[in-house]
Parts: C-alpha cells; structure tokens; sequence
C-alpha cells in the first residue's frame, strides 16, 4: 500500500491503495465515481476511457503508480469545457445511447478526437472510435452525433 | 384450441420444492390472445406504479428490466399519455420484484420473448387512464362539480370555470378516490407521445457518468467477491492452496461454494483489484472425474457425422422422397457452421446480496426477476418474499441475464450467506463472462434443396444439430416435443415461404456446455442460413432478392401483408391500414415516408384451405 | 647504391608494419572479412524478426502482439506518425515504463516505425534477410543513419533496448526475449558495421 496524490477534474485528490491498482479501480472504488466503466479490463472495449493530460487513456490498464501529476478527466468532469459539452448535449439530441454501459468511454475518446480534428471525416471517425466497443449497436447514432458536435463547436456555441 | 402447446406462464413451487414452470413462447398466435382463457384478472393498483410527488415529479413504476431496449423510456409514455402527465416531470423506475409487476401474459416478472410492449401495453393505458380519473374525480369533488366538465392537460386538470390544479396537488385526495373498475382510453388521434418522437428518459444520466448500473453499487460496509470457476463445466474442487492469496492486501475470506454445477472457489476482499489479484494466486487442484471434457474439434466431426442423416422430425410436409429424384445439377446442397457464441454485454455479471437471517436484499440487472428470487430465496433457506429484489439498470443482457438456474444469483447468495450481515457484491470478470458458458450453442446445418425448373425450390431437406436449450429446464415440457426443441427450428419448420416438399429435423446432442437463449434465439442461425439460401437460389433464378422471396412466399394474409400495404379503406393521412383475414381483423401502422400507389392481390386463407382473393389498393402516403 | 635501396626496403618494409598494424587496430582483435559480416548480420537479422521487434515495425496500418503477433486489440492504427490517432494514441495506454500489474509493455515515445522500416509484409510474413539488410542500410530510407549510427542506435534508443526488458504478460509471465541477449546483439552488430555492412546476396 502507498498514498498517491492525483488531479481528478481538477480537483486535488489522495489514496491510499497497491501501487499496482488500475487507475480504473482507484477513480471507482477508492474515489467513489462510477462513471468510468469495467468493460473488459484489458484494454480491448474502452468503456474505462479518460484523459491524463489532454491523452484519451484506457485507466483499466494503468497502474496508480505509472499516473503521477498529470491530470485526469473523467466522464464526470468532460463537460466542464465547450468540446464535453456539445458531445453530451449531440449524444442526448441524436438518442444515441441504448443501455448506455459503453457510452462514458464513446463520449471521451470522441472529445478526444473533437479536441484535436474540429472537422473529422468518416475516416477519422472510424480510426479513432473503432476501439470503443458497442453491443447494442449504437455506432451509427454515435457517428451522426459527432458530425453533430462538431457542427455546433465550429460555429462557436455550445 | 391447443393449450398443451401454448399454454400459460404458472409458477409454483411444487411440494418437492422444485419449480414449475409454463412458458407461453408463441408470438405467431398472438391473434388468438383474445380467445385463450384468461388468467384470473389481475388487479394493478395504480399506486402501485404511479407516485405523484409534492415537487410535480412522477414516478412511473416499470415492470421490466431496462437494459438498452428503451422500455423504461416507452411504458412510462403510454401511461403519461393516458394521464396526461407532464412529460418533461416523469421518471421511469425499475420495479422491484413483486407480484403487482409480473408480465400479465406470462405470469412472471420477466423481459424476454418480445413481451414487454405487447403484454404491457394494455395495461399502462388503463393504469394511466384510471390514474388521471381519480385526479380529476378529485378535483371535480374540490370545485363541487362533476368530471365530465373538466379536462386535463400537462399534469394539470382544468375545471368549468377557469378553476385549475396541479397533479401533485391532487394527489393526496386523488389517492382515496376509488380506482375505477373501467376507464375510458384515448383514441389513438389523441396520443401526444405514442406514435410520437420522444427522447429516451435515461440519456443524460447515461452521458455524464452520474447513471449508477449493478455494477456501480456501493452499500456501507460492503464486499466484493470473485469465484474462481472451474475450467471444465461441472468439475469440481478437489483441493485448494491459498495461503498466497491470503496475504494479498484487502482480502478477507477464502471459501469453496457450490455452484449450479460442480464447486468453486469464493475470494472476498475489501475491493474488486485485491479479490482479481488474490484469485490469479489460488493454487486450485480439480478432480474432473465426473464431467465430459467437451472438445471443439471433436464436436464440430460428430455434429457434421449427424447431419447427414435426419434426426427428431419437426415438419415432414409433401414428399419425403421427393428430392432424392431430382438429379444432383439440379441441386443445392449446403453445410452450415455456428460456432458457440457468447453475450457479452458490455457489463459484466454481477449480483449484490445482503443477507440477515430472516430476511435477505438483493440487487440485480435481472431480466428474470421472479425465477432469481426464488433462487436466492432457495439458497437462503427464505420465503421469496422475505427478499427484497431490486431491479438494477443493467449494461446489456441479450438473454444473459435471463437464466432459467440463475446461477449467478445463487453464487452471490451463497457467499452473502457465510458473511450474514455483510453485503457483498460478486462480480464477473470479462474472462468469466466468455469462458463462463450459458451460450447460443453451437448448431451444424446441412440444407439439400432441389430446384425446380421455375427457379424455385422444390423440395427442401434440412437436418439441424445443435444442444436443445430447454432440455433439463422447466420449459422443456412446454417446447420440447417429440425430441424436437421448437425454440432450435424456428424459422425453419415454421417458415412462410411456400416450399411443397419439405422435411426439418433436428439432433440434439448433450453436450457438457451450458446453453442459453441469444436474442432472437432460434433466429440467429436459422434467419441466416434460411436467408442466404433464399439469396442463392434467387441468384441462380436471376431473379431479384426482393421479388423472389414475394412470390416463395406463402399465400396468407398475414404473410403477405407483412410484405405489402393493402388496404380497401380511405385512409387517413400517413397512415397504412392492413386488412388481414376474413375477421377484417385491421392493424393500423403510420409510416414516415410515402409510398406509391399499386394495385396488388391479397389472398386470404379460411381455416378449412381454401384460398379466396380479394382486389385491393395500396396506399399513397400523406395526403 | 646499396644503402640506399636497403633503407628504402627497411622503410618500405616499416610503413607497411604501421599500415598493417593500423588496419589491425581499426578492425579490432581479429579480421572481419565479407563473409564474417554477413554471419554477424545473419544473427542482427535474428533479432529484429523476433516478435519483441518486428511486431512494431509492421507493412500494415496497424501493430502487432505477442508471440503469435496477431494484431494489436482495439483496432489501434498507425495514424500519421505511426503514434496512433486522436483517442487511441499509443502513448494513452503504453506508458513510459511497463505496467507488470496489467501486463501492458511501456517505454519512451512508445509508437510504430514508419513504413520504410518494415520488415515484414501486408501478409505479415517476415522479409527476407537480403530485403531487411538493404533497408538498413539505405540511407534514404533509415534516417540517413550510418554504420556507427546504427551501431549507436542499437545500443542506446529506449524502444530497442526495452526489448530485453518486455515486462509480464497480463498472466503473470515473462514476455520472451529476442534470441541474443544485448550485449550479443551489440556485438553481433559491431562486427557487421566494422566489416562494412555487407549484405547476403540474394532477393
């Protein structure tokens, strides 16, 4: 057991768990917020998907001791900035979500691809999302809403 | 009327303590709903599903699991609509299990067989409807006036003389008004959601993170635990070195458990990385010797082996013989491999357990939830109704989570049972779920088609050999005949394409893998293999896809009128009326684009085969 | 005169020593002949097939992984700089250093090499030991490296020197190691560079 400092939504966290712990099991057992998922804890469904300093993170698979001061942002913090907010405010217009279990990881890897390609292609869409796993289908609705967000971050609002 | 077939969902316990169980699994009869015996009438309290809050929220009860479908969204906007709730205030609650939210079809509270909006739609209309009748019985009692002077609207009711009252307002008169015995329901012109485009109720809670599933349970003092299943069905715990996985930081217990079959070994820890990471240090020895270690490739030989000769027969129509005539030019032969196929929904399994000696609590996205009750009822040594069962959100299911041994809810109340006091919530890892069974089993299909000189077939032999899921379960009396097991040939034996000859049989072997129902069940080999054989013999015919199947087709109105718009009725506008069957039986479908104008045929079979054909028109689109 | 042609044959006789002795000394202990070269290639050539090399330098769009170097989980691809693409850059799961408690291999700057170092084809299947030789040693195609630079490169960059040092599988065990160990590999390596780089003939 060791105490970790870390930086959850901008706010200044500590625990006290295995360095071996997945960031995963510290931000939903030790910090109590269940947003960020277990889907498959390899590394393989990204329903575990954060940012640690601006980089889309599969948490399931990085220990605690590997995070150190760079900054984490969970499903629970995204909409806190323009990008969060008009992906959530997209996924809601264009119903995407069915039972919504994989929804947490599709929002931040497609934040993370907003954030940096403002006008993604179908291509694009394709590369960066085709490693969130969807089992009740929902990828073309998810698709349709990332145009979507795109669209309203492009014309300023949110 | 065939009741040995289909008859209706009881359960009980019998004296042995055994379950009883009658599924009714036909949607095919659904026409005939109306001349089945009728279960005893339920009575479905509206307070019971309906909780008007002081802050004007309305809480609408769901008497189904909502694991991705929608109906946690769809069965609250059919009693909303019949209320005349303010939409923009309703919540959809997931039911616990009580006997108030069973299926009123089926007899049991379930999501499954396509059941939820087609058993429970009547019933929400008229939970609302009554609903709204005692608000305004209310109300009109407040202003002394009577209800038929009121109207209501947007969780308001509105009296003669500009008087008006919320709902939440009304609400505690409302509530010692009687229930009504009969309401009066909208007319379909009147609906404001159903028919409607209205947003899921569940979507924002699901996008930002705050949306708690079973897995995301957290109780006071609770535990998590993993079982380490053993790596062929069925084995069983010959001995077990844990003292490695003691000292893992957090774990608190180590335990054998008996499983639905065969033992396991329980880890319970603090959290759920301690228990994984103690599991992966257990030094388990099994003693294999009373179960069959099956093997891919051997079954993949034995299952191709029994498919070249018929099993158990589920249709024999026409000419047994009729294609061994046929010279082998003229015939299609095809061999079809299904691998075992594995639910996975995107949340693991998992199942949280309190148990307190006289009374126990579970917490579970179950899809089954009377069956689970009673399991962990069983285990506990309780009465299901000294176990209180919520109903969880649940991250998928597909039929996963609707297991007939509820085996899941049994391992978590076995442990819940040593740690009495303690909650504990097991969880599934994702290499349980996969390599953890109760799969699609795998089938091997081997299909002989001879084809006619019109490019149609002739005569169609079709040999099915895959596990029987219902075997061994309490359903297997019900859809289990003659050795066939209907929920297998579906789609097959029953098709509506018009094919003379035909023969369907099935093998079942036993094989030592649990099997369970995947969405759609028969359907999702039997569609695909039926499908592109169809695909195949239109290619060969040259003939489009579309216009093949139109003409296979069997001549039956409902058949037929699935595949065309027919109609000798004006209609309103958008709307497609279809006239089925001498009973003028009308369905009526409202369709968002327009479609064109054809003359076409609908045929209609009486029961005693004869054909009778009737002129009608399609229908053009809005008008 | 005879003195004279005796001192130009002694003086002859001595520049050739120091020539030769010079050329031993630039050689090392012992000759590295053409043939030598292109045994200590061979064992290069050895290493660089091995899966904890070659499943990153990949023909494909996307890495390989593990032993059998099936292709890498979640349908990561290469992207524009072989670093991955926005929500599934390499860096987000391989981190600087391994992760042994989730059997995730990490190192410095952890991404694919670029298309003109595979070393292998669409088909996976490894190149041949002439093909990956020439690819070395083209200069337009390796980073304008030269055999010192090569040299270099193997004995210092992180992501060639994390191959001796793989991490644990997500089961616990060790990740198997290229076929010679470092220091082998280093030398294999010298003894190429010094005899020239010379390259097996041959497609």
């Amino acid at each position: 057991m060791a105490t970790f400092q870390l930086t959850v939504n901008g706010q200044r966290r500590e625990v006290n768990v295995d360095p071996s712990t997945p960031l995963l099991w510290v931000l939903r057992e030790d910090l109590k917020m269940t947003g960020t998922k277990f889907g498959c804890g390899i590394s393989a469904c990204g329903a575990c998907t954060v940012h640690v300093d601006g980089v889309a993170t599969r948490s399931c698979i990085v220990p605690i001791s590997h995070i150190g001061d760079r900054p984490v942002i969970t499903i629970e913090g995204i909409g806190n900035d323009a990008v969060g907010r008009a992906v959530q405010d997209a996924w809601v217009d264009q119903d995407v979500v069915q039972c919504g279990y994989c929804q947490s990881g599709q929002i931040m890897s497609a934040c993370a691809l907003l954030k940096s390609t403002s006008r993604p292609t179908d291509q694009n869409i394709e590369e960066s999302m085709g490693g969130n796993l969807c089992r009740c289908g929902t990828y073309p609705r998810i698709r349709a809403a990332i145009k979507s967000a795109a669209a309203q971050i492009n014309k300023g609002g949110a | 009327m065939n009741l040995n077939r289909r008859g209706f969902l009881r359960v009980s316990f019998a004296a042995t303590g055994g379950l009883v169980v009658a599924l009714y699994l036909d949607p095919t009869s659904r026409a005939q709903e109306t001349a089945m015996p009728r279960q005893p009438a339920k009575v479905y309290p509206p307070d019971a599903f309906v909780n008007i809050r002081p802050d004007g929220k309305i809480a609408i009860q769901v008497n189904r699991l909502e694991f991705g479908q929608g109906v946690q969204t769809a069965l609250p906007m059919v009693l909303a609509d019949e209320m005349d709730a303010d939409w923009k205030n309703v919540i959809g609650e997931l039911a616990p299990a009580q006997d108030v939210y069973k299926d009123p079809l089926f007899g049991i509270q379930i999501v499954g067989g396509s059941g939820s909006i087609a058993h429970s739609y009547q019933q929400y209309r008229e939970l609302g409807a009554k609903t709204r009748a005692m608000l305004v019985a209310a109300a009109a009692d407040r202003w002394k006036t009577t209800p038929d002077k009121c109207r209501t609207e947007a969780s308001v009711v509105h009296g003669p003389n500009g008087q008006s009252a919320t709902y939440a307002e009304l609400a505690s008169e409302a509530a010692r008004k009687p229930v009504p015995a009969t309401v009066r329901l909208k007319n379909p012109s009147e609906f404001k959601l159903v028919g409607k485009r209205v947003k899921r109720l569940d979507s924002r809670p699901k996008c930002d993170g705050s949306l708690k599933f079973g897995l995301d349970l957290d109780l006071p003092g609770m535990k998590v635990a993993v079982v380490a299943h053993p790596p062929v069905f069925g084995a069983r715990v010959k001995n077990v070195n844990d003292a490695e996985a003691r000292r893992v930081d957090g774990v608190r217990d180590v335990f054998e458990i008996p499983l639905a079959k065969g033992t396991g070994v329980a880890v319970v820890a603090d959290k759920y990385w301690p228990a994984k990471q103690a599991r992966k240090l257990l030094n388990i020895e099994w003693d294999f010797s009373a179960v069959d270690r099956a093997d891919s490739t051997e079954l993949w030989t034995k299952y191709k082996q029994l498919a070249q000769t018929p099993g158990n027969v589920a249709l024999a129509r026409g000419d047994e013989s009729a294609l061994d005539k046929v010279a082998a030019a003229n015939r299609i032969v095809a061999e079809y491999e299904f691998p075992f196929l594995a639910h996975s929904p995107m949340e693991p399994l998992n199942t949280t357990v309190r148990f307190d000696g006289d009374r126990a609590e579970v917490w579970a996205g179950s899809q089954f939830q009377t069956v689970d009750q009673m399991a962990v009822a069983e285990v506990l040594g309780l009465k299901p109704e000294q176990v209180i069962f919520h109903t969880e959100m649940a991250g998928g299911g597909f039929g996963r989570r609707a297991v007939t041994d509820s085996h899941v809810q049994r391992e978590a109340a076995v442990i819940a049972k040593r740690l009495k006091g303690t909650p504990v919530k097991l969880v599934w890892s994702r290499e349980d779920d996969v390599q953890g069974g109760y799969y699609r089993p795998m089938h091997f299909h081997r299909v002989e088609i001879a084809v006619g000189t019109d490019g149609f077939p002739s005569a169609w032999r079709h040999v099915i050999v895959g596990q029987s899921l219902l075997a061994g379960t309490p359903f297997e009396s019900m859809l289990v005949k003659n050795g066939v097991d209907e929920t297998a040939t579906e789609g097959t034996a029953d098709t509506l394409y018009n094919i003379t000859n035909m023969h369907v049989s099935v093998h079942h072997p036993k094989v030592n893998v649990p099997v369970l129902w995947w969405r759609s069940v028969g359907h999702t080999h039997n569609a695909f293999v039926m499908e592109t054989l169809i695909d195949e013999l239109a290619a060969r015919a040259k003939m489009d896809a579309i216009a093949y199947r139109r003409k296979l087709l069997k001549p039956e109105p409902r058949s037929r009128c699935r595949h065309l718009i027919c109609s000798t009725n004006r209609p309103r506008a958008g709307a497609i009326v279809c006239q089925r069957d001498t009973h003028s039986e009308f369905r009526v479908m409202s369709l968002s684009e327009p479609v064109s104008l054809v003359q076409s045929t609908c045929r209609s079979k009486t029961s005693d085969q004869r054909s009778t054909a009737r002129r009608s028109q399609l229908i053009v689109g809005s008008q | 005169m005879p003195g004279l042609r005796a001192g130009v044959l002694v003086s002859a006789i001595i520049v050739s020593a120091a020539l030769w002795a010079s050329a031993s000394r630039f050689a090392g202990a012992e000759t590295a002949s053409t043939a030598q070269g292109v045994a200590a290639w061979e064992q290069v050539y050895s290493v660089l097939t091995s899966p904890r090399c070659i499943n990153c330098h990949t023909a494909t769009n996307y890495p390989q992984q593990g032993d059998d170097r099936h292709r890498h989980v979640a349908n990561v691809v290469r992207g524009p700089e072989g670093k991955g693409v926005p929500g599934l850059n390499c860096a987000g799961c391989h981190q600087e250093t391994n992760a042994d408690s989730t059997g995730v291999p990490g190192g410095h700057n952890w991404h694919l090499a670029p298309l003109e170092m595979r070393w292998q084809d669409i088909n996976d299947q490894p190149l041949s030991s002439a093909a990956v030789c020439r690819q070395l040693t083209d200069r337009s195609r390796n980073h304008n490296l030269d055999g010192p630079g090569l040299l270099k490169h193997h004995e210092e960059e992180p992501l060639v020197k994390w191959a001796w040092d793989p991490g644990r599988r997500p089961d616990g065990s060790a990740r198997t190691l290229p076929p010679l160990t470092h220091e082998q590999f280093i030398a294999a390596t010298r003894r190429w560079v010094e005899a020239g780089t010379p390259c097996p003939t041959g497609r």
